[in-house]
């Protein structure tokens, strides 16, 4: 038997003769009130906070152009969404250390979340999970319908067994690891933009 | 006993205090300030209160039934395609990590910040082995560069100015040494580090929850600098305390509601990430680590520290490590959880510790899990006395103690005989820095010319003079 097996079992015998003689219940988790409101000022505001930002995007057009105001010498823009081609499919990455030359990547998120004004990104939604964050700055185009207002709320959205790789990203990459002072791009994205352009109807 | 040197943290925050009038104040104004942002975060949720009871609970359920939710984890990780290995000690999970990466013929590592890690002392035991360990976290790169441990656990280097990371930096990745501006000292690790990931052949992290429901395992960083280990290199390889475990995916969200707003004062970290098996190309391990934690639940008055969720609130709010900093306490943990965590793994080296506290309860307030810290802080006074690990001064003192207070009119001739005992000690002796560190920067109250005793017997005992009720 490998060592590692002999001390699973040592493990979980020590466990089984030290566990505290109460065995404790589950609390259940109650359903909060929420504020009543729309939650996309919401959503916006915390995002800001973080130190990202939102932008009403009212066509593909649109969008592709606030891309280019946002990031006016971006030479390699790699795209996992349909809606902009941008110079590189992500689809057409076959290893991650592809994506060194990133200068803005482009993704869709599945949805929102009002509290912290985070976004929901899958390994699905990446195709190649280091897009989210060799990509030197961020877009992530969300529907404004796809909003939840808290946590608990998209926890119950999530599939985690369905998924290799999800991530809550609430902001830009952030540090204040010297004297405490706030800056933005420590190793992840420097910048974080969200555009609220709706899934296109079949 | 072992044979490990004893800690003494007031002789080491000694050193801090008064290294210059700089480094105390900084390190107490920003995490004051941490506080302050924890505290508003905290005011803004209406069910805060009962968040904290809820993630209390939910910790205790899973503790209590630890084994089977450890099992659970395992079986859907490894449905997943996770590789999980079991160590039973710091010797183990180090050895379990070396074999992985000499299996993969990996020389160059890059790794999340990782209090376990730290905790089996994992990174000198890999260089001795010719594997090349790279921090990604700035704070901790900070420190590795410096040759210190982390002295916060969410903040490592906080301990250190500007003007400190300049000089590290200039000495170790060749910076200008005067230009001490955050953004560009971040931005020359950036620029350092990228490389680092590109070229890495393994990524490593640690882990905050890992969630038996479906085998998954939840990083938070700020910087994403796990999120690059996990992503770039072929190999990740996470090492999970045993004590992570919780039951369900429902369960994270009460989780993650507290930790960020308890560690930093933000609702979430910037990413919170999910992993759940390996990524598409990749391979996962993960270690599951006891390193004593098993034995610490079965000790009645302290399985409760298992709840930890390693937030700091109680460093940042503790009168004493702030203005001792981390290094003081000569432990992976430092602040209030490290008092009570270092000694379930050294009582001895440890025994000073219990005692580098004012049993204020501040940390048993802002605790994210209700974790009873300040008195298991009492308890664990109570082992080290029972043991004889009382340092000599304090062990003479309480010996006189327990007496005079076993007998009450011993106790008032002292008490009258310490007022002049005080006028006439000189200030150089009271005040040393040497003798009594704490006297630093405090002044003795001045003692009043009538004890209450006195005071009580002339005015409302049952004895009381008349005349002076008048």
């Amino acid at each position: 038997m490998p060592t590692s097996k002999i001390s699973r079992e040592t493990i979980l015998s020590a466990i089984r003769n030290n566990l505290p003689q109460r065995q404790l219940e589950h609390p259940r988790i109650p359903g909060f009130q929420r504020p009543a409101g729309p939650l996309k000022p919401v959503f916006e505001q915390r995002l800001q906070e973080a130190g990202a930002a939102a932008h009403d995007v009212g066509s593909v057009a649109e969008a592709e152009a606030k891309l280019v105001a946002l990031h006016p010498g971006a030479k390699v823009i790699c795209s996992a969404v349909p809606e902009i081609a941008g110079t590189r499919r992500v689809e057409t990455v076959h290893d991650p250390h592809e994506l060194a030359d990133v200068d803005v990547g482009v993704v869709r998120a599945q949805f929102g979340v009002a509290e912290g004004g985070a976004v929901w990104l899958t390994q699905e939604d990446l195709v190649v999970d280091a897009l989210a964050f060799l990509s030197q700055h961020l877009i992530v185009l969300l529907d404004p319908s796809e909003i939840v207002p808290d946590m608990h709320a998209a926890y119950r959205r999530v599939r985690l067994n369905e998924t290799a790789y999800g991530c809550f990203m609430m902001g830009p990459s952030a540090t204040a690891d010297v004297e405490a002072t706030l800056v933005h791009g420590a190793q992840g994205a420097r910048s974080l933009n969200v555009f609220f352009l709706p899934l296109r109807s079949a | 006993m072992s044979n490990a040197k004893r800690v003494d943290p007031a002789a080491a925050a000694e050193l801090f205090i008064i290294r210059d009038q700089v480094h105390e104040p900084m390190h107490d104004r920003f995490l004051w300030a941490t506080m302050q942002r924890r505290d508003k975060e905290a005011a803004a949720i209406p069910e805060w209160e009962e968040l904290r009871e809820i993630a209390s609970k939910i910790k205790e359920h899973t503790l209590t039934h630890l084994d089977h939710y450890l099992e659970e984890f395992e079986a859907n990780a490894t449905k997943r395609g996770a590789h999980v290995h079991w160590a039973l000690d710091a010797a183990e999970h180090n050895d379990v990590v070396h074999s992985i990466l000499q299996d993969h013929g990996v020389k160059k590592l890059i790794k999340s910040k990782s209090m376990l890690q730290e905790e089996c002392g994992m990174t000198p035991y890999l260089e001795h082995r010719g594997i090349k360990v790279i921090e990604s976290d700035l704070g901790e790169r900070i420190q590795q560069l410096d040759g210190q441990p982390p002295s916060h656990i969410v903040f490592p280097a906080i301990h250190k100015t500007r003007q400190d990371v300049a000089q590290v930096f200039a000495r170790t990745i060749g910076t200008d040494p005067h230009n001490d501006d955050p953004h560009f000292l971040t931005e020359a690790m950036r620029n350092n580090a990228r490389p680092r990931f590109l070229v890495a052949g393994a990524g490593m992290t640690g882990c905050n929850f890992a969630t038996a429901e479906t085998g998954t395992f939840t990083v938070c960083t700020n910087e994403g600098n796990a999120d690059i280990g996990a992503s770039v290199p072929p190999l990740h390889i996470a090492s999970i305390g045993i004590e992570k475990l919780i039951p369900r995916v429902e369960d994270m969200g009460v989780f993650l509601r507290l930790l960020s707003r308890s560690a930093v004062g933000t609702p979430l970290t910037q990413y919170s990430s999910h992993f759940t098996g390996p990524r598409k190309g990749g391979e996962l391990h993960i270690v599951l680590v006891d390193n004593g934690r098993s034995r610490r639940l079965g000790m009645p008055d302290f399985w409760h520290s298992l709840k930890c969720i390693r937030c700091g609130a109680c460093m940042n709010t503790c009168p004493v490590y702030r203005r001792s900093g981390g290094l003081a306490y000569g432990a992976t943990y430092s602040g209030p959880i490290g008092v009570i965590l270092d000694p379930t793994f050294d009582e001895f080296k440890y025994s000073e510790l219990p005692f580098h506290s004012t049993l204020c309860g501040s940390c048993s307030e802002v605790c994210p899990v209700k974790i009873d810290i300040s008195d298991q802080i009492l308890k664990w006074r109570r082992v080290m006395a029972k043991k004889g690990y009382l340092p000599l001064a304090k062990r003479l003192s309480f010996a006189v103690a327990g007496h005079v207070f076993g007998h009450p009119e011993e106790y008032h001739v002292i008490e009258k005989a310490a007022e002049p005992a005080l006028d006439y000690a000189p200030h150089f002796l009271v005040y040393n820095r040497s003798l009594n560190p704490w006297a630093r920067d405090r002044e003795l109250p001045q003692l009043t010319k009538q004890t209450f005793r006195e005071w009580y017997l002339a005015n409302r005992s049952k004895h009381a003079n008349v005349q002076n009720q008048s």
